[in-house]
């Protein structure tokens, strides 16, 4: 008698599944927004004791790079009007890497370099000194007026040649440096060979007054 | 006898059982990725574009200023505001929310606390050298300018 029930399919029916799913699916649709937590580092200066003045940089005038954005967002680059960002990576290679008047410990570096960034050496007298510590400081001035954008621009450009540099030295392109979260030590250890000698010298002063609020 | 004969037999349906089964996959990727926005926007939020990107190690330092015009401009002026958690707070208050948000890190990592800074790309130099200069005041001088990703040619 409590016989099997052959005949009848056990089987739930599927087929309105899929709409579930895919009004589910719409849902998180809509309502994602990836999070991105990308940008660009900047580290600012520590801050100043109003008692004391700030220390006495002295530095030649050919080790600094200026770049200079108006209140019209105009660039004047070492002097010369700039119509656009985009040979400014380039020439800021050029200056890092110009090996002026290099020490001793600046000519060891310059020896550590491969061909490729060597061949960039131009020891122009009126260019940086050297790329360590108080040899090639890039600096960004402003204005009230200029505009975030144009800022944030500027100081891509200068970004790219550093880190184009430092992808060079250990061999890697500038994106797989870029990726590199020194997470583990190897990682790390590659981080610190394309820094090593030649630090990101950045001065970004404070914008002056004029065209602004 | 035509050639093209037309094939009976075989059925024209597509397969359509393995459906639910890739929905679902797409529904848990959306579901694992999402990050529901857990407070408003007060200011406008065109995010500019840079190549340079770098992506932070832990995200538990990171604190949000967000600065730009005011959407209710009927209310809050037309001017650069600074937004930080869901209010918008003058400049002169972003060293209490630094302290604020430095309270929230365990001792060892309050001096790596990192501000991101989320600016509109209308909003000038100026209010945001305010920020930094109330920011190195704050001793909190790590900054990510917050940026979206551009095709480099």
């Amino acid at each position: 008698m409590a016989r099997k029930k052959g005949r009848l399919t056990q089987e739930v029916n599927a087929g309105s599944m899929a709409d579930i799913a895919f009004l589910l699916l719409i849902f998180f649709l809509v309502t994602t927004t990836i999070a991105s937590d990308k940008g660009i580092l900047n580290i600012l200066p520590p801050k100043q004791d109003p008692n004391q003045p700030p220390p006495e940089v002295l530095l030649n005038e050919r080790n600094i790079f200026n770049i200079l954005v108006n209140a019209n967002d105009q660039l004047l680059v070492e002097g010369e009007y700039l119509d656009n960002t985009e040979k400014l990576s380039e020439d800021l290679k050029d200056f890092i890497l110009n090996f002026g008047a290099p020490d001793e410990e600046a000519v060891a570096l310059y020896n550590s370099l491969p061909a490729s960034l060597r061949n960039k050496a131009k020891r122009d007298p009126a260019s940086s000194d050297h790329p360590m510590s108080g040899g090639a400081v890039v600096s960004i001035k402003t204005n009230r007026g200029t505009s975030y954008e144009r800022y944030l621009e500027v100081l891509d450009q200068v970004k790219r040649a550093y880190f184009e540099i430092y992808a060079e030295r250990v061999g890697l392109t500038a994106d797989q440096y870029r990726a590199l979260t020194g997470r583990t030590p190897a990682e790390r250890e590659l981080q610190d060979r394309g820094k090593e000698g030649i630090p990101m010298a950045i001065s970004i002063a404070e914008p002056d007054k004029i065209g602004g609020n | 006898m035509s050639k093209f004969k037309k094939k009976t037999g075989t059925s024209q349906n597509i397969p359509t059982s393995a459906l639910p089964d890739i929905i679902f996959m797409l529904l848990f990727f959306f579901m694992v990725t999402t990050v529901l926005r857990e407070q408003e926007i007060l200011v406008e939020q065109k995010i500019p574009q840079a190549t340079q990107l770098q992506k932070l190690e832990k995200k538990t330092l990171i604190s949000y200023l967000y600065i730009g015009k005011p959407k209710n401009t009927g209310m809050f002026g037309t001017e650069p505001r600074v937004q930080a958690n869901d209010v918008l707070i003058n400049t002169k208050d972003i060293v209490l929310w630094v302290n604020q948000e430095k309270d929230k890190l365990s001792e060892a990592e309050r001096d790596m606390i990192t501000i991101s800074m989320k600016v509109d790309r209308d909003v000038k130099m100026g209010p945001i050298s305010d920020v930094q200069f109330e920011l190195r005041e704050a001793d909190a001088r790590r900054i990510l300018y917050a940026a979206v990703g551009k095709v480099q040619n």
